[in-house]
Parts: C-alpha cells; sequence; structure tokens
C-alpha cells in the first residue's frame, strides 16, 4: 500500500494508528512461541527512571545506562522521552521492546491529535500506554518485561500527574512521586524523605537527582552521573508550557550538587 | 441481455470533468504563499470547528476545497499515509513530493473508475529550511498535479486569485505582508465581506512540527 495508493478503504475506521499497522500487517510482532525463547537471551535491560511531581508540574529523570546481567551493554541510552507536548514517557525492561513501544506510543499520541484536531486527555494517553504494556504479556511470561513510567499535565489546570505501570498492564496513579527500574525501591526511599508537594522546580530537580544518586549507589544495574566520562542523566519537566528538556549545564550544576548531598 | 449504451470516453471524461468542476466551484477558495518564515495557508471559512487546513506531517500541511466528506477521507488518508511511512522508515523520509503523488494516483483512479469523481482539489504544502526548498502541490479533481513555486490557490476563484496574488507578488514577503496580500486578493476577487478566516504557517524557524494555526486575533484584521 505504501508504494503508490492512499490507504482511503483502510479497513480500520477511527483513529488508532496501532489497529492501522496491525490490518496493514506492519505492526511489530510482540508474541514469539514459547519453544523459541532461549532464557539465557542476551538483551539488555534499562535500569532506573523516575518523575515526582511539583508545584507547576512534574519532573522526569532517568539514568544512562543498559545492563545485560553483569555486564555493562550501554552507557549512554536514553530512558526519559518526549510522548507529546504536554506528557513524557520513561521505560525500564528489557530496553530494545521499550523502545519500539515507546516510538509506538509517541506515533500513536501524534496520530489521534492529527486526525480528531485535538489531543488525547492525560487519562486517555496514559490507559493507552496501560494497554500497550498489557499486549506484552506473554514476553513479560518468558521473562522480557516492560514497565513504562508516564508523567504528564493537563494543560487546562497545569497540574502535573504520575503514573507508575505494571508487567500485567495495571496502571495506577501517584499523588506524590513514582519510579520503575531496578534501582526504583533505594529511589523510593529516597524521595518519600524529602519530598514536599509544592516545591518548586529547582528543587524538584535537585530531589530527582538525589534520589538518582542513591539509587546508583545501592543499585549495581544504575548509572549515576559519571563526571569522569562527562555522562549525565536526562532531565526532563512538564508544566503548562509543554515539554522541556532541562539544559546540559543546569543538568551538570544539580549532578554535582547531588554527588555532594548524597555520600 | 440489455448491452449498455456505448459512451464514447471523450463524452464520459468530459461529462465527469464538468460535474466535479461545478462542485467545486461552489467552494471557497484556499491560498498558500511562500513567506520568509514558512509557507502561509490562508482560506475563506466561516465555521468555527470544520477546518480546511490541516497538519500531515513535521513539514508537511494539507488543505482541501469542495465536497467536505471527500476532502476529509483524503486528508485522513494522507495522514494515515505519512505516519505509517515515518513510522515504517524515518522521519525524514516523509515527503510531500511522495504524499502527492500518491494524491494524484488516488484521484486520478477515482476520476476514471470510480462511480463518480470526487468534487475536490487539494494542496499539498512543504516547508523547507529556505524558501528554495519549499514545495507546493495542487492536486485537481482529475489527479493532475501541479507543482508551482511562489504562490498557488485552489477552488473556484484558484485561477483569478492566482492572477491577482501575480500582480503583486514580487520577492519573498515576510508572513503579515503575505496575509495582507492573500486577504486583499480574496477581497478583490470574491468583490463581497468575507465570512471568516482560516490560516495555518508551516514555520521553518521551529523544529520538528512545524505546523501552527494563526489565531483569530492574528487574523481579525487582515
Amino acid at each position: 500500500m505504501i508504494g503508490s495508493l492512499l490507504p482511503l478503504d483502510a479497513p480500520v475506521p477511527g483513529p488508532g494508528f496501532t489497529e492501522l499497522i496491525r490490518s496493514l500487517e506492519l505492526a511489530p510482532r510482540w508474541s514469539v512461541p514459547p519453544e523459541a525463547i532461549s532464557t539465557t537471551l542476551p538483551a539488555p535491560d534499562a535500569t532506573t527512571v523516575l518523575a515526582l511531581r511539583y508545584g507547576g508540574g512534574v519532573v522526569m529523570v532517568g539514568d544512562r545506562q543498559a545492563t545485560a546481567g553483569y555486564d555493562v551493554s550501554h552507557r549512554t541510552i536514553q530512558k526519559v522521552f518526549e510522548a507529546d507536548r504536554y506528557s513524557a514517557v520513561a521505560i525500564s525492561g528489557t530496553a530494545g521492546l521499550a523502545i519500539e513501544m515507546v516510538r509506538l506510543f509517541q506515533t500513536e499520541l501524534e496520530h489521534y491529535e492529527k486526525l480528531e484536531g485535538v489531543r488525547l486527555s492525560l487519562e486517555g494517553k496514559a490507559n493507552y500506554l496501560a494497554r500497550m504494556v498489557r499486549t506484552q504479556l506473554p514476553l513479560a511470561l518468558q521473562g522480557f518485561i516492560v514497565v513504562p513510567l508516564f508523567c504528564g499535565v493537563k494543560p487546562e489546570t497545569g497540574s502535573g500527574h504520575v503514573f507508575t505501570f505494571d508487567a500485567v498492564g495495571g496502571r495506577y496513579e501517584e499523588s506524590e512521586f513514582g519510579t520503575a527500574g531496578s534501582g526504583s525501591r533505594e529511589a523510593r526511599s529516597y524521595l518519600r524523605t524529602v519530598f514536599r508537594p509544592d516545591s518548586s522546580m529547582e528543587d524538584a530537580i535537585d530531589h530527582a537527582m538525589q534520589a538518582l544518586v542513591a539509587a546508583s549507589e545501592q543499585d549495581l544495574a544504575t548509572g549515576g552521573p559519571d563526571l569522569r566520562r562527562g555522562i549525565y542523566p536526562n532531565v526532563v519537566t512538564v508544566s503548562s508550557t509543554g515539554f522541556r528538556e532541562v539544559d546540559e549545564s543546569e543538568v551538570v550544576a544539580a549532578a554535582e550538587r547531588a554527588l555532594e548531598t548524597v555520600r | 441481455m440489455t448491452l449498455p449504451f456505448y459512451v464514447p470516453p471523450e463524452q464520459l471524461v468530459k461529462d465527469r470533468a464538468e460535474y466535479a468542476r461545478k462542485g467545486i466551484a461552489r467552494g471557497r477558495s484556499i491560498m498558500a504563499i511562500e513567506a520568509q518564515e514558512g509557507v502561509l495557508i490562508l482560506a475563506e471559512n466561516p465555521s468555527r470547528t470544520l477546518t480546511k487546513i490541516s497538519e500531515i506531517y513535521d513539514r508537511i500541511a494539507f488543505a482541501g476545497v469542495g465536497k467536505y466528506n471527500e476532502f476529509e477521507s483524503l486528508r485522513v488518508a494522507g495522514i494515515r499515509y505519512a505516519d505509517v511511512k515515518g513510522y515504517q522508515y524515518g522521519r525524514e523520509d516523509v515527503t510531500a513530493k511522495s504524499l502527492a503523488s500518491a494524491f494524484s494516483q488516488t484521484l486520478g483512479n477515482i476520476f476514471v473508475q470510480g462511480p463518480k469523481p470526487f468534487e475536490v482539489e487539494v494542496l499539498i504544502t512543504e516547508v523547507g529550511r529556505s524558501v528554495d526548498e519549499d514545495r507546493l502541490f495542487r492536486v485537481t479533481y482529475d489527479g493532475t498535479l501541479y507543482d508551482t513555486s511562489g504562490y498557488t490557490a485552489i477552488g473556484g476563484k484558484s485561477d483569478a486569485l492566482s492572477d491577482k496574488l501575480g500582480e503583486t507578488y514580487n520577492g519573498t514577503p515576510t508572513v503579515d505582508e503575505a496575509l495582507r496580500m492573500a486577504a486583499d486578493a480574496f477581497r478583490n476577487v470574491e468583490d463581497r465581506r468575507i465570512d471568516g478566516w482560516e490560516g495555518a504557517l508551516l514555520d521553518r524557524r521551529i523544529d520538528k512540527r512545524r505546523f501552527r494555526r494563526l489565531s483569530k486575533d492574528r487574523l481579525a484584521d487582515i
């Protein structure tokens, strides 16, 4: 179809992109027959990501390391992505599958927005992401787990929201912060002690960075700020003015402060 | 067995073209102008919710005149085509040229084989890094594809509008100048009060998704 003619009579009506590519047999095939799986297949895992609310929106941070067992697969992968103008998504678990899931999720949101002329509601985006995780269930049972983390603002009110997920597609809205990945326990414990709902964005970025450093101290798979190599976590904010990647200089400063604070 | 009446192909094409042209002539026209900041699209549109101009992809916009359900189905098909292509390959690989040629083939096939031709004319524009890389394509009801530069118009009064713009178009204008030129051409050609504007800019100064609708305030006194 893609060769020349437009999909004028595409079999699926409605604004769903995944349904469209499935009907065109272009969808990624998530399910693999059980006998095809070797449990030692070395697929890199992405580790700690976290998001927390502050007075004017949400901050989301992710470390840059991917590991396969005790091996560092990648030092600079990206785990925090813009989902659309008013939301961000981060990934943990099997990196290859998760990154593809994010790409599909981004396309899905943009596709909906263009066809319908309006964006999906924040709730709608979170529900859709939960559905995407749920379709992965057969793979999760075979050990390839993908757990995203989602946050965004409602543009009409400017209030920030954080959603966590589990491997079976459960979706939970968090009132304060959410974490995912191997270092999530440690990060959560740290955030519990410092979190304040009305903090400024600068404080929220500091808290997020400190929690990530705390996680990297305890969890081997999590890569903290690496001053020697110049590798710093991805830090983004979403507020009523939209998604923003925090400038590298600010990230470096926050990372240096966090390394001083958390020892 | 009854034999169908023989209709010579010349007659068939002529009848269908006349039918489509009549439908299009009832619709209000749309104009596109290459400006310094990007590609401007301006339409006369009294409706507040039903739009004629739409985003297709990062650098590409669509506009249609004629029967609403027909150009709407083309718009949806265009977005699907672009999103599938961008997902399958990369965002850079979605171009107005391939999209315009897909529209052209689709409309051409419908014109010849369909029960009735689509009563539409569509505009596909792409913004480049500089004005030289801008693209303006126009596809008519029978699938004819026109590639123009500088400015173009679609709809019942498209020729008159293009001629009028040609008189004032002299080097790439700014968006404000382009807006004024387009609005003046509309008023001049239509020779009546304009019922309301719809405008959009493919802004070359921003990254990734460059399509922006022009606000009511911006269009209030052009």
